[in-house]
């Protein structure tokens, strides 16, 4: 800590920060736009000038730029002075030069941060009169929109997207007042984060073209805080709504888990809520019918059983627990995956080496991931894990004394370096390109090689029998790295469905543990937004529940079996079932084949709680009432129970039965300290202040203006008027201050910039790590040998496509790849394949024809089909396959 | 006495002056053109329509009677979809017309609205829509906005220079 002086009086700060920092965290209103908390200060743009005195004697004092200056001990400064401000009025004037008459019809306007800051230097009148330089824009994909002209030069789109985020098609052309930041031609933007720049970009050069279809300002929605719902790093999101539709989701910040950014995928996959597809009121065989109609003809009795969601939240699944009874109740995922998590879990409890939040990824020094595809899988991760490459490298900065807020110093030091990260997955991954060392092998391969550097870790741990050299020197240089870093990382997941890729990758932890790495993290990415929330709940799957036999009843919660088990397993089970319920919010083959259906609400229809990849249990609150019969999961449920004459599933609220569910379930004890419930935080408006339209938006219906609807089951309510008391963290609605209309305003919610959140940040971690070292895995799996005519067929994920919700969004779609199978072109030579040919694939009992291509990335004996895709949507991949050029008659099945 | 004389004296002379009362509805009155009464959507001086779906208008509203929905045409062009002001809650403050960035909401001297059911106060866009510029004859924001809409490209706008050659090496 440092003492400095602000306008004569004296504040504690950190002293390892520069003045901006220092300024802002105080709660000072000092305008900034080339320094971002997570880019660092470059001191570009000259707009955060403050006067700085040699001492107390000293009047006359100079003019520095607050970013550049560090935050040393007996600082004296003034934001006030004249000249300081009178400096920062005329380089807004100068910025302001070109700027076109825009604001009316810019998707920025109202949430701009360069009209936040004009208007806080007080530049009110413009008097250039001169011709403005123009700009042609660009096309940049289904995400991002371009309007060149607003540009003000602070280069922080392309700091963000090349140094950042690790894009390369984004870049900074020509010179003085004419630069230009796009692509060098038209084009999708290819990095999967570059839905940031709407938000990075400090006026409306970037803007979110989703949002272009359906314009509200920011001040005319009605926000909620929510978590994603598309991988399971369950990201923090503020989504908004405006006419009863969804219209746009910004990142709400949670230092321990998505910091400042999301991916694209989080970002723009919302718009499946506003499918035109959407299941609105139930149906009984095909026919809509009245909600009453529906739970008068769903007869629940002794012989029916529950299948229950990774998508769903914990209530729903709950609920659906308590209606059906616990040995009747099925998580519903396939066999293999519910094997690989119980693992991880499993892991996670019973090892020493707690699991990662995505903020110690980025505080990484030393990284080795195990057979996963991190961007594609987990993708904010990747971008965290990108960031913890400078780590080792910044420790030669800070002997030379540059401050790590220091970018452009930092980066000349730092050069190219990079951080140990080590990959070993079943094919090339887009993070390679930055890996010290890859690994490209079947799953139990990367098993061995995994157990390998345990082994060369510690001698403990078992040793690989018939290992090659090869992978005995690359195991050893592996050990070397990750034993030379302050906080190893180890990185694996379910993607594999392997077991032995799991335990390997904690093999490896807990010899770096025991070698006295206490800082060692292990993170497992997980399928889906609650895949850890479920296995929690319950550890029996699909494959046990499509076994049962004298069935009359399946409720299916939200969840698509055929995604989940072969057709032609799913399909008997429906025809041996009589009666199967569904409850959904988007058709699918499941709902086709049930007999009824319930319409459920999505993430930002609804509130409940998901448990993220980290076991972290995070709450999400509805931002409106979503039209027609559409209601949680959890209260169809309850409906039925009540229907049926139950009275022990008869909760009213989201507190009672997040209530009845710690109660009844001891690893889900935590859950109430996820969020604070209704009665404890006061009354929270939904809307901001200028929120417009009240007495108008219905007037087309009816001018006697009904009643607002009320939340029963948070302390948000669909209103503009707030209580006196701050929104707790996990409960702020949206991020806004006075004067500080744009993103930018996360500043004031923070004990710091770039800190917590105040009360700290949102969730709570229901998985903690043993005070015991377990015993080492003893079982290593024989290494892979392709057999004659079979391929072990992978899974290859897509950030656009592999996940099952957002592939409904238009912009998601359309980059969405076209089914295919990826093969090694010495494998296609033996085939007699050519790049193009159609192949038909028989797997898991199901055959289908997609086209081939060839990389030459993949082992010999692996094949790769799209996870998530038809026609291989329900086989659990890796599978071993068998391939033969397709006849012509074949056709390829489309998307259903 | 002399007060008294003299106050019975004005009101007598007063039975000379011109009448100020006039016999509304048969006579009329003379209203300023900057009377605040209904409320309309103007055109600008080539027949476009003048708004651009700002949401300033509704963002001041005091009594938030105004709501709409922007949507843009295949150039790019920003219009409302729809816009609605319920009249039934309107105070006629003109705070609108003032936030209005394009002048495309004005307030007109038109006060007989008298409606006897309250929906019919509900004016949608059609309602609003006026074939002309109303006060302000030539303004046309699209000419000095920067960015491109059909029959304007960049560069074209008021005070727009050519645009940038990107591939020009010339500084």
């Amino acid at each position: 800590m440092a003492k400095i002086f602000v306008e004569n009086k004296p504040y504690e700060v950190d002293a390892k920060q520069n003045l901006l920092h220092a300024c802002l965290s105080l709660g000072f209103d000092l305008p900034y736009f080339c320094w971002h908390p997570a880019l660092g200060s470059v001191g570009a743009c000259r707009q955060c000038a403050v006067k700085q005195f040699k001492n107390e004697q000293d009047i006359t004092g100079k003019l520095t730029m607050a970013c550049m200056a560090p935050a040393s001990e007996g600082t004296r400064i003034s934001i006030q002075d004249a000249d300081a401000a009178e400096f920062r009025r005329a380089v807004i004037q100068g910025l302001m030069l070109n700027h076109p008459h825009d604001c009316p019809v810019c998707d920025e306007g109202g949430e701009c941060h360069l009209q936040d800051m004009t208007v806080m230097t007080g530049h009110s009148h413009r008097t250039y009169n001169s011709p403005k330089r123009t700009f042609k824009n660009q096309y940049l994909g289904p995400f991002i929109n371009h309007e060149m002209n607003r540009c003000i030069q602070c280069q922080r789109c392309v700091r963000y997207y090349r140094e950042y985020a690790g894009g390369d098609d984004l870049n900074a052309f020509r010179l003085r007042d004419t630069v230009f930041f796009g692509r060098a031609e038209d084009g999708v933007l290819e990095n999967e984060f570059s839905g940031n720049l709407v938000e990075v970009c400090p006026t409306g050069v970037f803007t979110d073209a989703t949002l272009k279809h359906h314009y509200t300002r920011k001040w005319d929605l009605q926000m909620a805080p929510s978590v994603c719902t598309h991988c399971a790093l369950g990201c923090n999101t503020t989504v908004g709504e405006r006419y009863g539709s969804m219209r746009r989701v910004v990142n709400r910040y949670n230092h321990e888990v998505n910091g400042y950014f999301l991916c694209d995928r989080g970002r723009f996959g919302y718009e499946f809520t506003n499918s035109p597809a959407r299941l609105k009121e139930p149906m009984m065989r095909g026919a809509v019918v009245s909600k009453s109609a529906a739970l008068e003809s769903i007869t629940v009795g002794g012989r029916a059983i529950g299948i229950g969601s990774p998508r769903a939240s914990l209530e729903s699944n709950y609920a659906l627990r308590q209606l059906v009874g616990a040995e009747r109740f099925y998580a519903g995922v396939s066999g293999a995956e519910g094997t690989a998590v119980a693992a991880a879990l499993s892991i996670l409890k019973s090892g020493a080496v707690p699991s990662a939040s995505l903020l110690d990824v980025e505080q990484a020094d030393g990284v080795l991931v195990l057979g996963e595809d991190v961007l594609n899988v987990a993708p904010l991760m990747a971008l965290r894990l990108r960031q913890s490459l400078r780590n080792a490298p910044m420790r030669a900065a800070k002997k030379f004394n540059i401050p790590p807020w220091l970018d452009h110093a930092v980066r000349e030091m730092v050069q190219d370096q990079q951080g140990p990260l080590f990959i070993a997955s079943p094919y090339a991954t887009k993070l390679d390109a930055v890996a010290t060392a890859t690994e490209r092998a079947a799953p139990d391969d990367i098993a061995r090689l995994g157990f390998a550097i345990a082994n060369a870790i510690d001698r403990g741990a078992p040793e690989v029998a018939e290992l090659s050299e090869e992978t005995r020197t690359l195991a050893a240089s592996i050990a070397h790295a990750l034993l030379g870093a302050e906080r190893p990382l180890v990185i694996s997941g379910a993607s594999c469905l392997s077991t032995a890729v799991v335990e390997a990758a904690a093999q490896v932890a807990w010899a770096l543990h025991r070698q006295g790495r206490a800082q060692t993290r292990i993170a497992f990415t997980m399928p889906e937004a609650n895949t850890f929330g479920l296995a929690l709940l319950e550890s029996k799957t699909l494959a046990d529940a499509l076994k049962e036999d004298g069935i009359d009843t399946a409720i299916v919660l939200e969840n698509d079996l055929f995604r989940r088990a072969p057709e032609h397993l799913v399909r008997e089970f429906f025809e041996k079932v009589p009666h199967v319920v569904v409850l959904d919010c988007l058709p699918t083959l499941t709902t086709a084949a049930a007999e009824f259906v319930l319409p459920a609400g999505t993430a930002a229809e609804t509130s409940g709680t998901l448990v993220n990849s980290e076991g972290r249990a995070q709450r999400f609150l509805r931002a409106f009432v979503p039209s027609g019969s559409v209601q949680e999961s959890w209260r169809w449920i309850r409906d039925i129970a009540v229907a049926g004459g139950r009275t022990d599933c008869a909760w009213q609220t989201l507190d009672q039965i997040i209530a009845a569910m710690a109660q009844d379930c001891p690893a889900l004890r935590e859950v109430p300290e996820a969020a604070p419930a209704r009665d404890e935080a006061g009354k929270i408006a939904r809307e901001p202040d200028r929120y417009s339209g009240r007495t108008s938006m219905l007037a087309n219906i009816t001018v006697h203006e009904p009643k607002p609807p009320q939340d029963v089951d948070s302390a948000l309510a669909f209103s503009m008027e707030s209580g006196f008391r701050p929104a707790p963290a996990p409960l702020i609605p949206f991020f806004w201050a006075p004067g500080w209309n744009s993103i930018q305003a996360t500043n004031k919610y923070q004990t710091e910039v770039g800190g917590p959140l105040r009360g700290g940040d949102p969730g709570t971690r229901l998985v903690a790590a043993s005070v015991q070292a377990a015993e080492y895995f003893r079982e290593i799996p024989a290494a892979f040998r392709p057999a004659a005519g079979e391929w072990l067929v992978c899974p290859a994920f897509h950030i656009f496509g592999s996940e099952e919700l957002s592939r409904h969004a238009p912009g998601i779609a359309e980059l969405t790849p076209k089914p295919y199978i990826a093969l090694n072109p010495v494998d296609a030579e033996v085939l007699g394949l050519h790049a193009g040919d159609a192949v038909q694939v028989t797997l898991d009992g199901v055959t289908g024809v997609v086209p081939a291509i060839l990389r030459a990335d993949l082992p010999r004996g692996v094949a790769c089909l799209p996870a998530g895709l038809p026609p291989f949507e329900g086989c659990a991949l890796p599978s071993p396959g068998k391939l033969a050029l397709a006849k012509p008659e074949f056709s390829v099945r489309g998307t259903p | 006495m002399f007060s008294l004389l003299r106050s019975l004296w004005g009101v007598f002379l007063h039975a000379f002056h011109k009448r100020v009362t006039i016999q509304y509805p048969e006579e009329k009155a003379v209203l300023a053109p900057r009377y605040r009464g209904r409320i309309v959507l103007s055109r600008d001086p080539d027949g476009g329509e003048r708004c651009v779906a700002c949401n300033l208008c509704a963002v001041v509203c005091p009594t938030d009677c105004i709501s709409l929905q922007a949507t843009e045409d295949e150039h790019g062009r920003r219009f409302p979809e729809w816009f609605r002001i319920n009249f039934s809650r309107c105070i006629f403050c003109g705070f609108c017309e003032e936030a209005c960035p394009t002048y495309a909401i004005q307030l007109t001297p038109d006060f007989e609205m008298g409606e006897f059911y309250r929906k019919n106060l509900v004016y949608e866009k059609e309602d609003l829509m006026i074939s002309g510029p109303g006060k302000y004859p030539d303004y046309n924001f699209w000419r000095v906005a920067g960015v491109a809409i059909g029959g304007k490209a960049k560069g074209e706008a008021e005070r727009e220079a050519a645009p940038t050659d990107l591939h020009s090496l010339l500084p």
